[in-house]
């Protein structure tokens, strides 16, 4: 035995002895022929760097690259496709109660009847008498609905055939400051658009953020397409980061996937960073954590990329267009792409797509998304609608014995073999709730080093020190969504983080 | 569908019998999943739920169950030099480990899952499914013989002292089924400790002794009479030399040599030896840990670095060899005791073990560590990973906290 693990031995020693001679010999040769042995890997060995390091593809080798292997892709039925179509929706809406952050009740500018164009002030926020939230189209508001408490729910406009689109006078960029710009973009609304982190709250013009950060993609389920978003206009959202980086003394930073190799190589003013993984890596929340955490008191603020399209258009052709694609898919009867403005009809864009009554209209996507009716509008800040059938079903031995396919993170379902499969999913939990037991599982759906679980619990027992430590600035809802999609004891982890922040800003 | 109706019908109120409703939510989930939909938060659920978790801890554990009751009967026979071959005699000794292990197992349950239901009626939330996985383990890691009011106690003292008094499932800071044994081990430690405990059916373990039958294996006797088998003979008698010594008993007395006089390797590693009911067979419980981690329900990195801790200490004290048992050979520690069973089922349980994924580790290794000390220095006892588990149990907060600290350091100081 002793004398067969000395044989094994002796023969890697030998083998290594020729392997490192054969390498010192092209190392010479390299030398000679005039290779540069610095830039290019030359030896036999691996580079320990690139042992260490994720490489990214090698068109993007001047990019930071981020590999992140937690999270989960779930996949399920009813992804949009084909050319995006035009909506023709009448309606719109902008909704107070989706700026977090501003006074419960604004105060209006306009009353039902007034004509207003694209970019008219409609209301402003109490607290911030100049910052002005506007109208999406132009038309005539039609309804101003009161919700709770006689906080306004939605004004309503029924949009023009033919848009029109108030004349801005739009700062010179070479010569305007930032309080320029900044009081540039109260009038136009565009401040609403813009999230402040630590909170998700609209950003508060005050605060010169730490640097600004944009996600160029979307891992969520059933999320629009990037590159239609885009459609080539990347003089647009050149533009766009050059505004940003005026409102910043810090960096702008653009985190493309490593898909997107031909918008990276676009971009100018911002650094590129490249990420490749499964959801949540296309969020924001995510990014910032690798490329530069918020720590202490810092404050960043983030954009969508359809945002900065618009701030790009808003710069370059002196006209508010607040045009996007949504992506209607899940369980309807034709998922597709639709072009519209922002604060669409729901029931407009779902016209002739449901033929069930128990369904579930979900206004974002089935994570984070909110679920709507048919009379409701889309915030400004969603992109997709997303339908699924309501769970309200009993099942037997449905927790032993699961007849239909169901998207699990957990090995105990056969979900491995299939990993294409996308799955027909409906609103059932699937279980009860109950206390923290597993635990590690929301660590495995969060691409950052936090403890989920741990936060979690000092947001239970409000303990600020701890919430903070844990790094509970660094999170918003639509970061813990899959951990919260995973959870075996099926507890609400958003709406917890939710309470945590909210107390957290209470008491800062 | 005609099985809901039934069941929607028979719904008590919850308002006039409380206790009534809260029994039969706990049945009618087991029969049925809810049909409870998202509200907030996110729209769809992962298929996974604490119920479907347990069960795969249990079943997981079936092999054991199957293997364990088969050895207690085996192990019978071989007292009385009756059947030595392991399939010999295969009705008698499955009955008998019937006998032995059904009314452990039922008391276990019936009285585990009693104050459960009375502590879900009080807090007026539904059943937990905790005790499943504990009710399966308890009899698996009790010795066959064990007098069902001390398994009642030691039920009834886990589950409320150690469970419902920290606030039910998921709360719990020791293990709830080694709690259960541990009281055994200090309140009565001669049904649990010493050569006698480990082989069923008799009064006292010593050459001549006969063994004792109780009605139901005069039931079975009368059965296997009608059916032309052999049958239970209470006038066969111990064989002279056979002393019921598990192998670890033996080592820390003798050495190896002690135990390979007795029991050969091939023996111990399938598990046909005498020990608590369930933990003899390695190659069935190892089945039973690629189980849980085939599927992710129990931690790879506790069972690594504990089996990785084991063998550490096992290698320390080879180097050191002061007692004979020191220098059993570090791999040879593993043939014998319950170290695989106690690194499957019972080191990874999530609630008790270390909640972080540095903590795991240190966590796993310190008890494969500790546990390997007891069992070899401890003079009363060979065998310890029950109480390196209850140990680190207590020392897992700790551990986190450590953990937690780090992380939130590393937040702080870069502000």
């Amino acid at each position: 035995m002793f004398q067969i693990a000395l044989i094994v031995i002796g023969i890697i020693i030998v083998l290594i002895v020729l392997i490192s001679l054969a390498d010192n010999l092209i190392q010479i040769e390299a030398k000679k022929t005039g290779i540069d042995t610095e830039q290019t890997n030359m030896s036999l060995w691996p580079r320990i760097s690139s042992l260490a390091k994720a490489q990214g593809p090698s068109e993007l080798s001047n990019f930071n690259f981020h590999k992140l292997k937690k999270g989960h892709n779930i996949k399920i039925t009813g992804q949009a496709t084909g050319e995006v179509v035009d909506g023709n929706v009448t309606r719109f809406a902008v909704r107070p109660t989706n700026f977090r952050g501003i006074a419960p009740i604004p105060k209006m500018m306009v009353e039902v009847g007034a004509e207003v164009k694209a970019g008219d002030p409609l209301f402003f926020d109490k607290k911030n008498p100049d910052i002005f939230y506007v109208a999406p189209v132009s038309g005539e508001v039609i309804e101003i609905n009161r919700g709770a408490k006689r906080a306004i729910s939605e004004v309503v406009i029924l949009a023009d055939k033919q848009q029109k689109y108030k004349a801005f006078d739009i700062p010179n960029l070479n010569e305007a400051s930032r309080i320029e710009l900044i009081e540039f973009l109260k009038t136009t609304g565009f401040l609403g658009n813009i999230i402040q982190r630590p909170f998700g709250t609209v950003a508060d013009p005050s605060i010169d953020p730490r640097d600004i950060f944009i996600s160029a993609f979307d891992t969520g389920p059933l999320a629009p397409d990037s590159e239609l978003i885009i459609n080539g206009r990347y003089s647009e959202i050149n533009k766009g980061i050059e505004v940003l980086s005026k409102l910043t003394s810090g960096n702008v930073y653009f985190s493309c996937h490593s898909s997107q190799a031909e918008l990276a190589k676009q971009i100018s003013n911002a650094e590129v960073n490249i990420f490749e993984g499964p959801h949540p890596t296309g969020n924001v929340g995510i990014q910032i954590h690798h490329i530069r955490p918020i720590k202490g008191s810092d404050v960043v603020w983030t954009l969508s990329l359809k945002e900065l399209i618009n701030l790009g258009n808003l710069f370059n052709a002196g006209e508010l267009k607040q045009e996007q694609i949504v992506a209607v898919g899940g369980q309807v009867q034709n998922p597709k792409y639709i072009r519209t403005f922002k604060g669409a009809s729901i029931g407009e864009l779902l016209n002739g797509q449901i033929n069930s009554n128990n369904m579930r209209i979900i206004a974002g996507d089935i994570l984070t998304g909110e679920k709507v009716e048919m009379n409701q509008y889309l915030n400004g800040y969603d992109d997709q609608i997303t339908v699924i059938k309501e769970g309200d079903y009993y099942e037997a031995f449905g927790w032993l014995l699961p007849l239909k396919p169901r998207p699990s993170v957990s090995g105990t379902f056969p979900n491995f073999l299939f990993p294409d499969h996308e799955f027909e999913v409906d609103t059932n939990t699937h279980g009860e709730r109950r206390a923290f037991v597993v635990t590690g599982q929301y660590e495995k759906m969060l691409p950052m080093d936090i403890y989920p679980q741990h936060l979690m619990k000092a947001i239970l027992t409000g303990n600020i020190e701890r919430m903070e430590g844990l790094g509970i600035n660094e999170l918003l809802e639509e970061d813990i969504a899959v951990a919260e999609f995973a959870c075996s004891s099926k507890q609400p982890l958003q709406a917890l983080l939710r309470e945590g922040l909210d107390y957290l800003k209470e008491q800062v | 569908m005609g099985l809901l109706n039934f069941f929607k019908k028979i719904e008590p109120d919850k308002k006039k019998r409380p206790f009534l409703h809260t029994l039969f939510d706990g049945f009618f989930t087991i029969a049925y999943s809810p049909n409870s939909v998202t509200s907030n938060g996110v729209h769809v659920r992962d298929g996974m739920d604490l119920k479907r978790t347990m069960i795969h801890v249990v079943l997981a554990m079936q092999l054991c169950y199957l293997f364990g009751t088969y050895n207690v009967g085996h192990q019978h026979f071989l007292a009385l030099g009756e059947y030595p071959g392991f399939l010999e005699g295969f009705h008698l000794k499955l009955v008998h480990g019937l006998i032995k292990l059904l009314p452990i197992f039922i008391v276990a349950n019936v009285v585990g899952l009693a104050i459960e239901f009375y502590f879900a009626y009080k807090k007026g939330h539904g059943i937990e499914e905790g005790f499943l996985v504990s009710g399966a383990l308890i009899p698996l890691i009790m010795p066959p013989d064990i007098p069902m009011w001390i398994l009642a106690l030691s039920v009834i003292f886990a589950v409320v002292i150690g469970k419902e008094a920290f606030g039910g499932t998921g709360m719990n800071i020791w293990n709830v089924a080694l709690l259960s044994r541990v009281f055994v081990f200090f309140a009565y430690p001669t049904t649990i400790a010493g050569d006698e405990v480990w082989v069923s059916g008799f009064e006292k373990i010593s050459a001549g002794n006969n063994p004792e039958y109780g009605w139901a294996h005069g039931l079975f006797n009368k059965l296997f009479e009608w059916a032309d088998l052999a049958s239970f003979n209470s006038a066969s008698a111990i064989v002279d030399g056979f002393t019921g010594a598990t192998p670890l008993a033996l080592a820390s007395k003798g050495g190896w040599g002690a135990v390979t006089d007795v029991y050969t390797t091939a023996q111990m590693w399938w598990g046909a030896i005498p020990g608590s009911i369930g933990e003899t067979s390695k190659p069935l419980i190892i089945i039973g840990a690629l189980i849980l981690l085939a599927t992710g329900i129990a931690s790879w990195r506790i069972m690594l670095s504990m089996l990785l801790g084991a063998i550490t200490m096992a290698w320390l004290l080879n180097a050191w060899g002061a007692t004979p048992f020191m220098e059993v050979p570090w791999q040879y520690q593993f043939y014998m005791g319950s170290f695989f069973f106690a690194m499957a089922f019972m080191a990874t349980d999530p609630v008790t073990a270390s909640s972080t994924n540095t903590g795991k580790w240190i966590y796993g290794f310190l008890i494969g560590f500790i546990g390997m000390i007891v069992r070899v220095i401890n003079p009363a006892y060979p065998e310890g990973w029950m109480l390196a588990i209850l140990f680190l149990n207590t020392f897992a907060p700790l551990i986190d906290h450590y953990v937690i600290e780090s992380n939130m350091k590393k937040r702080l100081q870069n502000a």
